[in-house]
């Protein structure tokens, strides 16, 4: 008996998007909008604070690709924050452009995350976590030996002396802005294509995974070097903001700390989780910071309580009640509803 | 006397419904086989009853005593003993050191080292050996020990030939004699249908978590339990 | 004889690594957790003694008030931290212990200020062993290295021979058998954590009279302890201790010839171990 093909199911298609999906979209990219006229609108007081809620939403996002999507659970990632900003210096000394640096930022960062990749994954599991944190700390014993970048004083940096301060703040706002924007885009253009399929794959079972083909440590080697480069890219865009590098700042695992806090707040796993986790942790920075040491330990607080009783997140407790997403990552089944709305 | 009485449980997987209404009564010195196909509950039954996964719902009695919310290390103080799928002995740990184990919550009772030893005569030699260096016939006999070190009521065994050659399991099965003599009871699971009906005082057959025939083997047909077990009607072969 | 000198000072600094090693290496072993609030635990030990010690003289009586309270610690710490967070997921262990850090160094900076300070233990401080040759042994290093020694010892002879430390070597490799042979998980772990908080008041304590600590110093603390666990061999006792010894004598020998490289070098040790060898100086499990 021949085999017919099999009927279409035209009742019930797989799609990306629902309308809940649609509505999220539209408002982040009028939000977008919004931000870049903000410089014409509001003082450079103002801007210049949103800088570095654009940093935060970098950093977080980047560390909820490398610990959420991919498993590893990383307290180092300042390594290449102070990489990507002392790049920046290095190349100031040779007296090129700091806001063309941010370029060759993102390469040395990516470049030095290979091999410490193969140092790193050595280890497993919250051992691979502390291992990250010595590794970052090698990083910055080694930086400040050289007094060509300022050993352990730090350095300025010279190249943004001529600018017109204004000038100068509106374009690293916008620069700010604009790597935020790109770093969440390629976050959700990453996790749509056959890396994010091949991370879900791992997620759910390693072994399967690679008896079915799939590299899982060259993936998570990939994911490795494009947080390494995303956390460049925030450090190169932290030295031009301050015009100044200090090496136990821009080295500290405090970094490690903001993004580890934001994303068990914001929702780890989840594009939106990041920037959600951003926009509360920065408010609370706003409202407490002069509280000093009470700060901190509210965070620690905060962190301790999210991770024991809140695990999924802000947005892991949206994620779970509606189909609201801002960004369609995953497949679902269009319904009767889906199909009018379309 | 009955040493396990279990009354109507459920037992569920998450949404999935496992077991369905299993109720079985085991006395003093029988031995009590369950058989059935892959998937049929077997295993989960066994844990259910040592207390590993929770019943949904339905009562679980050892010697009398509810122990149905007991979690599984409080049970063996009751005198209920589990033998794992797989043998699970620890793999860091010696031999003896894996008999010591279960000895963790003894009860009064005849098992101690000495008494295993002399069952199990080839295993003194051996009392130093890492249990990861043990063939797996050796590694049932060192996981049956360590649950009558705690000197059980009721001695749970699950997929006891899993694995293993039939001159082993042929041994295994004779030491059942030296374990019911005193008093003990024995559950346990098996795959060969064969087995179970040679050794077993009274057989169950699960399907899909229910009960599909129960008796003593020289009372039951050979078809009817070849229809319980694959769940064919009767008269359909 | 200066180089000798370095040398010993690097062994009685290895000791008490590997006392502070000790106690990571066994909630790790047993719950396969890292609490990252180790060191800083350690130097809150240092920070109650201070506060006892203004109220008895004795130096090591420091250490009797310190004891039961980390004691208490432990247990409260274990039943409100680390058992719910162990059911809550495999991410939550790290940030907990991580928030629980950053809220104790900031507690302890409120509390007593940034500045860097050290507990008085009277004439014990100075005091030292005399090996001729002009090589000087500082006691408490040699009480360091000693306590370090009885500690590890102790807990391989318990691991070994006591019924529930062999328990506790079974629940480290399969909690779930382990409780079908009749262990409470939770109380296992309650034993590991309190065994753990021993070792940090100890560590804390002699740690803090050997020499000058504050706030922040927890951090290091962790990753040197972190340090001698990997460089020793995860789940080797023995190995923690050589480790330890290992990590101070790379530290001390350096320092004599260039101080500032010190802690890099022994950062770099670890990357080597890494590298070149990542079971360790003594692997576990070896038949």
């Amino acid at each position: 008996m021949a085999v017919d093909t099999l009927p279409t199911h035209t009742d019930t298609p797989v799609s990306r998007s629902a309308s809940g999906i649609r509505i999220g979209t539209s408002a982040s990219l009028l939000t977008i909008l919004l931000l870049a006229f903000l410089p014409f609108i509001v003082y450079q007081s103002a801007t210049s604070v949103m800088i570095q809620l654009f940093i935060l939403v970098v950093l977080a996002s980047m560390w909820n690709l490398l610990a959420g999507f991919g498993g590893l659970v990383s307290i180092g990632q300042q390594a290449y924050i102070g990489v990507g900003a002392y790049t920046v210096v290095a190349l100031d000394n040779q007296g090129l452009s700091p806001f063309l640096a941010i370029l060759f930022a993102i390469v040395t960062a990516s470049l030095l995350s290979i091999p410490t990749s193969f140092l790193a994954f050595r280890l497993r599991g919250d051992y691979f976590a502390v291992g990250t944190w010595v590794i970052a700390e090698v990083y910055r014993l080694v930086v400040i030996r050289f007094d060509s970048v300022g050993g352990g004083d730090g350095k300025s940096l010279s190249g943004l002396a001529g600018i017109d301060p204004t000038m100068r703040a509106a374009v690293v706002y916008w620069t700010a802005l604009g790597l935020a924007v790109v770093t969440v885009l390629a976050c959700f253009l990453l996790l749509r294509g056959r890396i994010g399929l091949a991370l879900t794959a791992i997620r759910d079972d390693e072994v399967a995974a690679r008896a079915g083909g799939v590299d899982a440590t060259r993936v998570k080697r990939i994911v490795y070097l494009i947080s390494a480069a995303g956390c460049g890219a925030a450090g190169a865009v932290l030295a031009i903001d301050a015009v100044r590098v200090q090496p136990d700042a821009i080295f500290s695992v405090q970094w490690s700390a903001y993004m580890i806090v934001i994303v068990i707040i914001g929702g780890i796993g989840h594009l939106e989780g990041p920037v959600l986790g951003a926009i509360v942790f920065f408010a609370l920075q706003q409202l407490l910071a002069d509280l000093g040491t009470w700060y901190l330990m509210v965070l620690g607080i905060l962190a301790v309580f999210f991770a024991i009783v809140v695990p999924r997140g802000l947005w892991g407790l949206i994620a779970d009640r509606t189909s609201f997403r801002l960004f369609p990552t995953s497949y679902r089944l269009e319904n009767d509803h889906d199909r009018r709305a379309r | 006397m009955t040493l396990l009485r279990i009354d109507a449980i459920d037992v569920h997987h998450g949404l999935l419904r496992a077991i369905t209404g299993f109720s079985v009564a085991v006395d003093e010195g029988e031995v009590v086989s369950v058989i059935g196909a892959n998937g049929a509950g077997k295993s989960t039954l066994m844990r259910a009853v040592a207390g590993s996964i929770p019943v949904s719902s339905g009562r679980v009695e050892v010697n009398g005593d509810d122990v149905t919310r007991l979690r599984a290390h409080q049970r063996i103080a009751r005198g209920v003993a589990l033998v794992p799928e797989g043998r699970k002995l620890f793999p860091s740990l010696t031999l003896e050191e894996n008999l010591l184990t279960g000895a963790y919550r003894r009860r009064p009772g005849p098992w101690d080292l000495d008494t295993v030893y002399d069952m199990f005569g080839w295993m003194p030699d051996r009392r130093n050996q890492n249990s990861r260096l043990l063939s797996g016939g050796e590694q049932q006999a060192v996981a049956i020990g360590r649950a009558l070190m705690s000197n059980p009521d009721i001695l749970l065994i699950d997929e006891l030939s899993l694995g293993l050659a039939p001159i082993v399991v042929k041994q295994i099965y004779a030491s059942f004699q030296q374990i019911v003599v005193n008093g003990c009871a024995i559950l346990f699971v098996e795959q060969d249908v064969s087995q179970a009906l040679a050794i077993a005082d009274e057989v169950v057959c699960l399907l899909e978590g229910r009960t599909m025939l129960a008796g003593r083997p020289a009372d039951l047909d050979p078809s009817d339990v070849e229809s319980a077990y694959f769940g064919a009607t009767t008269g359909g072969h | 004889m200066d180089v000798l000198n370095a040398l010993t000072q690097g062994i009685l600094l290895g000791g008490v690594f590997a006392l502070f090693a000790s106690g990571l290496s066994i909630m790790f072993g047993v719950m396969r957790i890292v609490n990252l609030a180790h060191g800083d635990l350690a130097v809150l030990a240092a920070f109650i003694a201070v506060v006892a010690l203004t109220y008895t003289p004795l130096p090591f009586g420091a250490l009797v008030v310190v004891a039961p309270i980390f004691g208490l610690l432990g247990y409260v710490m274990q039943r409100l931290l680390v058992t719910p967070s162990l059911e809550a997921g495999p991410l939550a262990t790290l940030v907990a212990t991580f928030g629980l850090s950053i809220v104790i160094q900031n507690a302890l900076i409120e509390g007593f200020s940034a500045d860097v300070r050290s507990l008085d233990a009277g004439g014990l401080a100075t005091a030292s062993i005399s090996l001729g040759g002009g090589i000087d042994l500082p006691l408490v290093g040699v009480l360091g290295l000693g306590t370090a020694i009885a500690v590890i010892g102790g807990m391989q002879i318990f691991l070994s021979r006591s019924r529930t430390g062999r328990m506790m070597r079974a629940a480290s490799d399969d909690v779930d058998t382990a409780a079908l042979t009749g262990a409470n998980s939770r109380h296992i772990y309650a034993v590991a954590t309190a065994i753990a908080f021993g070792t940090l008041a100890l560590a804390g304590v002699l740690f803090g009279t050997r020499s000058s600590f504050s706030p922040t110093s927890g951090t290091l603390t962790l990753i040197f302890a972190f340090e001698a666990v990997v460089i020793g061999g995860l789940g080797s006792l023995w190995g923690t201790l050589l480790g330890g010894l290992s990590l101070g004598l790379t530290q001390s020998m350096v320092a004599y010839y260039d101080p500032a490289a010190a802690i890099l070098a022994g950062h770099l040790v670890f990357l080597a171990v890494l590298a070149l060898r990542p079971q360790g100086l003594i692997p576990a499990r070896s038949t």
